[in-house]
């Protein structure tokens, strides 16, 4: 899975140990101090209502399930997390699923033991950019993107990933912050994400447009 | 000329077309017209990306004989039990209620180029300022020698989705244990060309799932090489073995003549026998746009690769399988992303919008059997006096399973947002 060898590359280099939660680290902080990422942190995760926490876009799917009643407990969320797309229908979390209920149990006892603190005050603010100067990201962050030019190139984006946000099997783009957009186009682009239909599409790609589709897409909100 | 003095002159032409009695055609209103042909991959999408980035500043008619569309794409899969036929089919509701677009449900029967307006099989004629011509493709029923239109209720082409889709499917449903299918796929060019052989790997899926052992498909091919012709006689081998026969034209020699009533296809090497016949003709541009004048000698319509503007008239752009799209197949995701080009070329044209260098993509699934698709895409741009490939992949073979039932996952996905592209 795309998300867990990326996450096991990443943990090596903290020299974290592995955990049942880094196939979840690249989109959810999780701690003290932990901020709203390409989902929402996950400190109390147990308890919490679905879709309740400020100032996170959350598909409209998702915060219906939360007025509905939804609430995250061991249950719910080991059903959520064996198929997301099958739990809350039209939610736009790209995980395909953790079929094994060990792993799932696992994963809910890691998150009992670590869900624990206090988020940071202001949950919505945005992790500072990458700060070495070598990295292709920060390069490419550097350049201010075009939303017009990206409006432009996201219709080639739209006829898999939808503009509403939903995720049926491709991953929702809408609304995702800059830098996890652009390292996921260059994540493509170099195959360190193993796709053939994206590295086709960002083959041709260069900082201007990645700039670009980053600055349109961040703009939009999931319905 | 000042906006209010336009506005009186057409609404005086208005009211005068009225009192003469004419159909009230002329509408009074200032905005440009556009009036996009055919509601399909191209068609739909052109439609929607026209009215909801003019924001209001066009009028968008959207014609189509169909009430609702049943989509060509996975129509195999609705063959193969994958999928049911609701699944496949959808309406224009959207388009009308969230877009402002208004859908004319009639057959066109022509495009008045002098006049600039289209005519419809009752008479009425819609007026235009652009025109999007997305007819798809015609059958040339008689490539086939023995063959005709009539005679396809009982050997179903099945290559235009919605009533055809459904006989064919009533009839392999309804095979016995022994029987066999014929497939005739038809010559280059056609729209999309793996369609057939995934529509072979379905049929013995389909035999497979039900017990018929004993049943086959054969392929009598015009061509000796065919779109992911490798992957697929690796995917009937692994998953089907015996059961799909394949024979290229070095083998068969040349189809002399079908016999539909005797169920027949008799070619210089012998004469196969089939309980079903799947005779998918010859193909060239919806009729429309041959009476119009937009085709050449190929039977098809040359446009700028720049902006899919014909190239038989400046005030038309044709899009999808009817144009000649240079190295890009016919391919919904293809109609899609040329809807794209031409939308934005258009707008330009009657707002003044900005123009962005036109680029093109494809990307085509296949399911050879349960959670086995393979993949083949490409990017394009101008150059070279056509729609030129860039770029391209295609699936190797010999491939892990759990990437080929990635690559299922994300054909559905990409089923979900092409429609949701298409019909809003």
């Amino acid at each position: 899975m795309l998300f867990f060898l990326i996450t096991l590359v990443s943990a090596r280099l903290d020299g974290r140990a592995e955990t049942p939660f880094d196939p979840c680290r690249s989109c959810h902080e999780i701690g003290p101090g932990a901020k709203n990422r390409v989902g929402p942190h996950l400190d109390g995760i147990l308890g919490r209502q679905a879709g309740s926490v400020d100032g996170f876009a959350y598909s409209k799917a998702m915060l219906k399930a939360g007025e509905d009643g939804l609430t995250w407990t061991a249950e719910t969320l080991s059903e959520y997390v064996s198929k997301p797309r099958d739990f809350v229908p039209g939610n736009r979390m790209s995980f395909r699923g953790m079929v094994d209920a060990e792993d799932r149990a696992a994963l809910i006892d890691w998150l009992r033991e670590n869900s624990g603190a206090k988020p940071a005050d202001d949950v919505t603010a945005v992790s500072p950019a990458p700060t070495v100067s070598s990295d292709m990201a920060s390069i490419v962050l550097q350049t201010e993107g075009d939303p017009a030019y990206g409006e432009y190139l996201s219709t080639e984006c739209v006829t898999c990933h939808q503009a509403s946000g939903h995720a049926d099997g491709i991953p929702s783009i809408v609304g995702l912050p800059r830098d996890y957009f652009i390292r996921a186009l260059l994540a493509y682009q170099s195959n360190i994400r193993d796709n053939e239909v994206m590295k086709l599409i960002t083959s041709s790609m260069g900082n201007e447009e990645m700039a670009a589709l980053a600055a349109y897409f961040g703009s939009l909100s999931p319905n | 000329m000042t906006t209010t003095t336009r506005r009186t002159v057409l609404w005086t032409l208005g009211a005068g077309a009225a009192a003469l009695g004419m159909p009230s055609i002329l509408r009074a209103e200032t905005k440009p017209r556009v009036v996009v042909l055919g509601g399909g991959a191209g068609g739909a999408t052109a439609a929607r990306y026209i009215a909801k980035d003019s924001k209001g500043a066009l009028d968008v008619t959207l014609i189509d004989a169909a009430e609702k569309f049943t989509t060509c794409f996975f129509s195999n899969l609705y063959l193969g039990g994958y999928r049911d036929f609701e699944s496949i089919t959808h309406g224009y509701d959207t388009l009308e209620s969230s877009y402002g677009i208004a859908k004319i449900t009639a057959h066109a029967t022509a495009i008045d180029r002098d006049a600039k307006q289209v005519v419809l099989a009752d008479g009425s004629k819609v007026p235009y300022d652009r025109l999007v011509v997305s007819p798809g493709i015609s059958l040339l029923y008689d490539s086939v020698p023995g063959y005709s239109e009539a005679l396809s209720e009982d050997a179903p082409h099945a290559w235009k989705a919605g009533r055809q889709t459904q006989i064919l499917k009533e009839k392999l449903d309804a095979l016995e244990d022994g029987q066999k299918v014929i497939i005739l796929p038809p010559p280059n060019p056609y729209r999309c060309p793996p369609g057939p052989y995934e529509r072979a790997s379905m049929m013995a899926h389909l035999m497979q799932a039900k017990g018929l052992t004993n049943s086959k498909v054969v392929i009598l091919d015009v061509k000796e090489k065919f779109s992911k012709k490798g992957l697929f006689l690796e995917g009937w081998e692994n998953h089907y073995p015996g059961m799909v026969e394949w024979y290229g034209p070095d083998i068969h020699g040349g189809i002399q003549h079908v016999d539909v009533a005797g169920g027949t296809v008799e070619t210089d090497l012998d004469t196969f026998q089939g309980a079903l016949l799947n005779i998918i003709p010859a193909q060239r541009a919806g009729e429309i746009a041959l009476s119009a004048g937009l085709t050449d000698d190929s039977g098809y319509c040359p446009i700028d690769p720049a902006s899919m503007r014909s190239q038989a008239d400046p005030d038309i752009f044709v899009i999808g399988d009817a144009s000649i799209a240079g190295d890009m197949p016919k391919s919904a995701f293809a109609a899609n992303s040329q809807a794209k080009v031409a939308s934005m070329t258009l707008r330009a044209d009657l707002l003044g919008s900005k123009l962005f260098p036109a680029k093109y993509a494809n990307t085509c699934w296949s399911l050879i059997a349960t959670d086995d698709s393979v993949k083949v895409g490409g990017q394009y741009a101008p150059g070279d006096g056509k729609i030129a490939s860039t770029a391209g992949f295609i699936s190797q073979m010999h491939e892990e399973p759990e990437k080929r039932q990635a690559n299922y996952e994300e054909s559905l996905g990409w089923y979900k947002g092409i429609v949701s592209d298409m019909f809003g």
